[in-house]
Order: structure tokens, then C-alpha cells, then sequence
């Protein structure tokens, strides 16, 4: 076996199923996601808030977005209306716990399991219809959920709005944005760890082999329907979970904050950062978040010439989002994700790239 | 039971459908002849309607002159968006195409809001009686003559696919694209044609509803209105999308009717046809006119 170690690999090959499923390709790879979780546990202790703050909004962004990734990436549907499914995550935890006292450590999971019980319900035209059909259903369900949200005052809170409490678990509350950040970073971890296990699992090959050929698929045995409500089920789950973080982080939900660019923003995190890839929604989600921070932060730099830039702010962040979204499609189809692949794979063969 | 406001809303409602139809005519052309869904549709009423206001108000053009003006322009328009951005997507997956022309809505809604406003902003008095008698009804001008434009664009539509080339063309490349090409019709301009047409066609009815209700950025959501009637209609039938879009409008009024009546559950206006259109996926997904996709393996 000394022969095989001595020839030096001119890329990465998988020779044995076991290679092919682990859930870090490279032990490199293992060793840097836990030197990042190290590096991010002890980040509040230097980052400043802005920085936190942002960092938050990653976190809970990112789980939602995994979410829908596994329903677009993953299995191929496509959905309109994750804004909603976030939103429901958010009011269910908040009514969770300001009605039954539960603590809010419970009442996370538990808004992620009543978001997931929706999305298993509008998921149900899943079953039938597909494409383009789907797409259209979705956006409906984004409508009418929306409805639901500024009507059903005994949940949401109607017009007014929910108030959320914070985080607390055994009497110690994580009430700052120091403390928030270790809760969103645990989340963060146990969901992307199970959304990375879910694709090794007998599941995820399904889901696998219903975006790639649905026919064959189903010639293999697969139950379409199960697995595309399935999807659907998980997906909610992870937008309930990331929703509910979102709330009980701003203190306060309220109806309006869940509209269909909300949607677009989430569908822009998993396109930017790579569809079915789930290191690239952590990359596209980042993007989607520093993206109107930077051109807020190009707007103040050139501010003082241009008022009526600092009056366009707004707009000029959904612009830049709308054409960040245009531009990678055209361009980098495949996301952050392939780019980074393509810059790790320029390395690994520098100098002799042939 | 209030009588004389039923048939109001229901006139209300077919005059409203007319547009519904004119506009997911246009989306179904797009879709039929390029297979692309267009979420950007209500972008092109909105872009329509601020360019024709900008040629009245700030430039100062009477309306015959300012309104073929921007028709020319939203043509151009057309063209360009087709060949600079849906070109390239030519080939790539459903989805891909599908969150292009939502980044364009997007893009483009934001541009209109940065240069235009946020606000409404209402157009100079076109016509000079405000509203006509018809059959004990008020009508207001303006939706007469959305009526007769809308009604005078579907007989254009329905001669032009009937007999012009073009027409004809597009019909060939909508039924299959390589049998198309290869009997010599440029595929592409095929495409660059009907991107031109939806866009002039859709900015018609978005100057006559900028009449209506004043120009703002509400009118995008005619975009998304277009959905439950093209799939009511079905996706893919000229016919379809107008008969679809009285439906829809008709319904629309209605549920607001019973909501003020009966219900008050209130917005049932803006939420009715969403739930129509779940039920119709959930029934009939091909729609009324549409044709059923038949899976060969």
C-alpha cells in the first residue's frame, strides 16, 4: 500500500461508497468547519455590534434558507412563499410562548414542528402538480397566508403585532446580542449538521433523485408525492426554526414584515449561494446580507454630494438585490458555491492547471 | 339585497376582467412562443404607464402624440430585454428563468419607484366628459375606453396570428420550435417579436389604468393578478386568458360584494382569486383551455 500513498492525487476522487457519503468531503474540510465554530464561539468577545448584529441575521437567515434550499436544490420544486413559512415560525413561537409559559428554548422547536404542520398542509398541491404549476401555487399560498397574518388577531396579534420574549433558558437570558449569538449559532450548527446528514440519509437520496428525473425515479420505487410533501414538511421546518429565532431576537413580529420580496430574498440566498449545496446557502445568505449593507455603506460614502442617493436608499437596495439575483444567473448559474470549488481546484493544481 | 350596487360591481368587474384578459393575452403569448413565465408582466404596465405620464406631465405632449411615442418605446424595450437577458437564458432550468424575470420585476419596480415615487401620481384629464350614461349606469369615460381599446386589441391579436407572417410564425414556433427553425423561420425574432408585442400590448392597459386610478407602483401587482387567470384559462390558450380574465375580474367584485354584505371578513377583494386559483390547481390544473401535458417516457 506504500505505492498508493507515494503517488501524489492531482485532485480529489472518491473510490469507496463511504467516501462518496461522509459529511465532510476532506478531513481539510472537517478540520476548518471546526476551526470556523471554534473562531465563531469566540467571536462576540471582539466583533463589534454592528458586526454581531449582522452576523445574527446570517445565522437565523441561513437556517430558513437551508430550508428552502432542500426544497429547490434539493428535490427540485420550486417555492414562492418561504417568507410566509419564516413569518408563521416567528408569530407560532411567540404565541407559543406568551400563551402556555413555555420557555422559549421549547418553544423554538416546537414553532418549527406547527410551521412544519402548515407546510405539510400547502404542500399538498405538491402531490399533484409540478414546475412552473407549483411555482404558481406557492406564490397563492404566500398571499393568503399574508391574509392570515393581519386577520387572525387571537395569533399574530392582527395589526398591532405579537411581542416576543427573549431567549432564556433555566432563568439565564440571552437578552444581548453577544448572548443571542451563541443561540443562533447553536441552531445554526444542529441544523445545518442534520441538513448535510438528511442528504446522506436513504431521504435525501430520494429528494435527489426526484430533481434529477422524476420518471425514473418513480420506476424505482420512490412515492413522488411522499417525498415532494416531505420536502415541503422540512423545509417549513427549517423556515419555522429561523422565523422563531428572528422573532424572539427583534422582540417584536409584526404582519407586515413577510411579503413576497422577503420570498425573492430567500429564493436569492440559495440561487447566489448554489442550488443544492449547503456550504453555498451560508455563502449566498451572507451575500444577500451584506449586500444592501454595502451599497448602504457606498450610498454614505458618497452621501454628501448625492442627497437624493441617501433619499433612494430603500430602493436602491431591493435594486441591487434584483440585479445581484439577474447577474448571477447570467454569469455564475451555479452559485458561490462553484466559484469557490473552481478557486479551491485552481490551488490545488497551481502551477500545472492541465 | 342591494340591486343597483351588484350590477355596478359586476359592470365594474367586466371592464376590470378586459384588462385582466388583455394583459395574461400578453403573458400567454410570452409563454407560448418562448416558454418563459413572465413575472415581470405587471413591471411592463408600470414601466408603460410612468413613461406615457412622464411624456404628458413633464414634457408637456398632448396624449397622441406621447402615447404612440411610448407604444415605440415599449416595443424597443422589449427587444432589448429579450436579447440582453433572456437570450442567455435559453436552456437553463424552470427555475432559473422564472427568478430572472422576478429579479427584473424587482429591479425594475425599485428603478420606477427611485426615479417616479413612491406615490400616485394621477394623469392631466384626457377625455373631457368625466363620465357616460349607459343603460342607467355611470361609466366613467376612461373605462369605456379601456373597454374598446381592450376589445379592438384582442381583434388585432386574433388577425394576427390568424393571417399575418409573423403570426404565423410565432404559432409554428409556440407548436415546436426545431420543426420551426428548420422550415426557416428565425426562431429569434420570433422570440424578440413577442417580448415586443407583450411589452407594447401590456403598456396600453397600463396607461388606461394609470387613467383610472393614477399611476403608482401598485400597478404591478396586475403581474401577479395575472396568475389565477392564466391558469384559470389555462397557460397556454389566447381564448383562455380572456375568458379568464372576466372570470376573475367578475369574481373579484362579487366576493367584495358578499364581503360587505354578509361576511366582513374585509381585503376579500385583493385574497378571492388566490383561493380560486388553489382550487383550480387542485381540480383542474390545465385550466379551462389549456393543453393537457401529456408525458411521453
Amino acid at each position: 500500500m506504500a505505492s498508493a500513498h507515494s503517488r501524489m492525487k492531482c485532485g480529489e476522487f472518491r473510490t469507496t461508497y463511504e467516501q462518496d457519503t461522509t459529511i465532510f468531503p476532506t478531513p481539510l474540510a472537517r478540520r476548518v468547519a471546526i476551526v470556523s465554530v471554534i473562531f465563531l464561539l469566540i467571536a462576540p468577545s471582539f466583533l463589534n455590534p454592528y458586526f454581531l448584529n449582522l452576523g445574527i441575521q446570517i445565522g437565523y437567515f441561513a437556517i430558513a434558507a437551508l430550508g428552502l434550499n432542500i426544497v429547490v436544490g434539493f428535490t427540485g420544486q420550486i417555492s414562492l412563499g418561504h417568507a410566509v413559512f419564516f413569518g408563521f415560525g416567528a408569530f407560532a413561537s411567540a404565541w407559543l410562548n406568551n400563551t402556555t409559559g413555555l420557555p422559549v428554548f421549547f418553544c423554538i422547536p416546537l414553532a418549527g414542528m406547527m410551521t412544519m404542520a402548515v407546510g405539510l398542509i400547502v404542500g399538498i398541491p405538491a402531490g399533484r402538480i409540478k414546475g412552473l404549476y407549483l411555482a404558481i401555487a406557492t406564490l397563492a399560498s404566500q398571499f393568503i397566508l399574508e391574509d392570515f397574518f393581519s386577520r387572525a388577531d387571537w395569533f399574530t396579534g392582527g395589526a398591532y403585532g405579537a411581542m416576543a420574549n427573549p431567549f432564556s433558558l433555566f432563568g439565564f437570558e440571552f437578552d444581548n446580542d453577544q448572548r443571542y449569538f451563541y443561540v443562533v449559532l447553536f441552531y445554526l450548527v444542529i441544523t445545518f449538521l442534520f441538513g448535510t446528514n438528511l442528504l446522506r440519509s436513504r431521504d435525501g437520496r430520494a429528494f435527489i433523485a426526484v430533481r434529477d428525473h422524476y420518471l425514473s425515479a418513480e420506476i424505482m420505487g420512490i412515492n413522488l408525492t411522499k417525498y415532494r410533501i416531505l420536502s415541503f414538511g422540512i423545509a417549513s421546518f427549517y423556515a419555522g426554526v429561523g422565523g422563531a429565532l428572528f422573532g424572539h431576537y427583534l422582540g417584536f413580529v409584526s404582519a407586515e414584515g413577510f411579503t413576497i420580496i422577503l420570498s425573492i430574498q430567500f429564493l436569492g440566498m440559495v440561487i447566489i449561494g448554489g442550488l443544492g449545496s449547503v456550504m453555498g446557502t451560508l455563502l449566498g445568505t451572507a451575500f444577500m446580507v451584506l449586500l444592501p449593507e454595502l451599497m448602504e455603506a457606498g450610498v454614505g460614502l458618497v452621501g454628501h454630494n448625492a442627497p437624493g442617493l441617501t433619499q433612494a436608499l430603500a430602493y436602491i437596495k431591493e435594486m441591487s438585490i434584483g440585479l445581484a439575483i439577474i447577474l448571477f444567473l447570467i454569469f455564475e448559474p451555479d452559485g458561490l458555491a462553484h466559484r469557490w470549488k473552481m478557486i479551491k481546484a485552481y490551488w490545488k493544481l497551481y502551477p500545472f492547471s492541465y | 339585497m342591494n340591486y343597483e350596487l351588484l350590477t355596478q360591481l359586476i359592470v365594474n368587474g367586466l371592464i376590470v376582467g378586459t384588462l385582466y384578459g388583455v394583459v395574461a393575452m400578453c403573458f400567454v403569448l410570452i409563454y407560448k412562443s418562448t416558454q418563459i413565465v413572465n413575472f415581470a408582466q405587471g413591471e411592463f404596465l408600470l414601466i408603460g404607464a410612468w413613461t406615457c405620464w412622464a411624456l404628458l406631465v413633464k414634457f408637456g405632449l398632448p396624449f397622441y402624440i406621447g402615447f404612440p411615442i411610448t407604444l415605440v418605446f415599449m416595443v424597443f424595450f422589449g427587444i432589448l430585454l429579450q436579447m440582453v437577458v433572456l437570450r442567455p437564458m435559453i436552456g437553463e432550468p424552470i427555475i432559473s428563468v422564472i427568478m430572472v424575470t422576478i429579479g427584473l420585476s424587482m429591479f425594475f419596480q425599485s428603478l420606477m419607484s427611485w426615479i417616479f415615487g413612491g406615490y400616485a401620481k394621477s394623469y392631466p384629464q384626457v377625455f373631457e366628459t368625466e363620465s357616460i350614461n349607459i343603460l342607467g349606469l355611470q361609466v366613467q369615460t376612461a373605462y369605456v375606453m379601456s373597454m374598446v381599446i381592450s376589445v379592438v386589441i384582442m381583434i388585432g391579436f386574433y388577425y394576427f396570428f390568424k393571417y399575418s407572417k409573423m403570426g404565423l410564425a410565432m404559432r409554428a414556433t409556440a407548436f415546436d420550435q426545431q420543426v420551426a427553425q428548420s422550415l426557416g423561420i428565425s426562431v429569434k425574432k420570433v422570440f424578440a417579436a413577442s417580448w415586443a408585442i407583450s411589452a407594447m400590448v401590456s403598456a396600453m392597459a397600463g396607461v388606461v389604468v394609470g387613467m383610472i386610478n393614477g399611476v403608482s407602483s401598485a400597478l404591478s401587482f396586475f403581474g401577479i393578478k395575472v396568475f389565477p387567470v392564466v391558469i384559470l384559462g389555462g397557460l397556454d390558450s389566447i381564448i383562455g386568458s380572456i375568458v379568464g380574465g372576466l372570470i376573475i375580474g367578475v369574481l373579484e367584485n362579487l366576493a367584495e360584494f358578499f364581503d360587505s354584505q354578509w361576511l366582513h371578513l374585509g381585503n376579500m377583494y385583493t385574497i378571492a382569486p388566490f383561493y380560486a386559483l388553489v382550487i383550480i390547481l387542485m381540480i383542474k390544473p390545465y385550466g379551462l383551455f389549456g393543453t393537457k401535458d401529456i408525458e411521453r417516457i
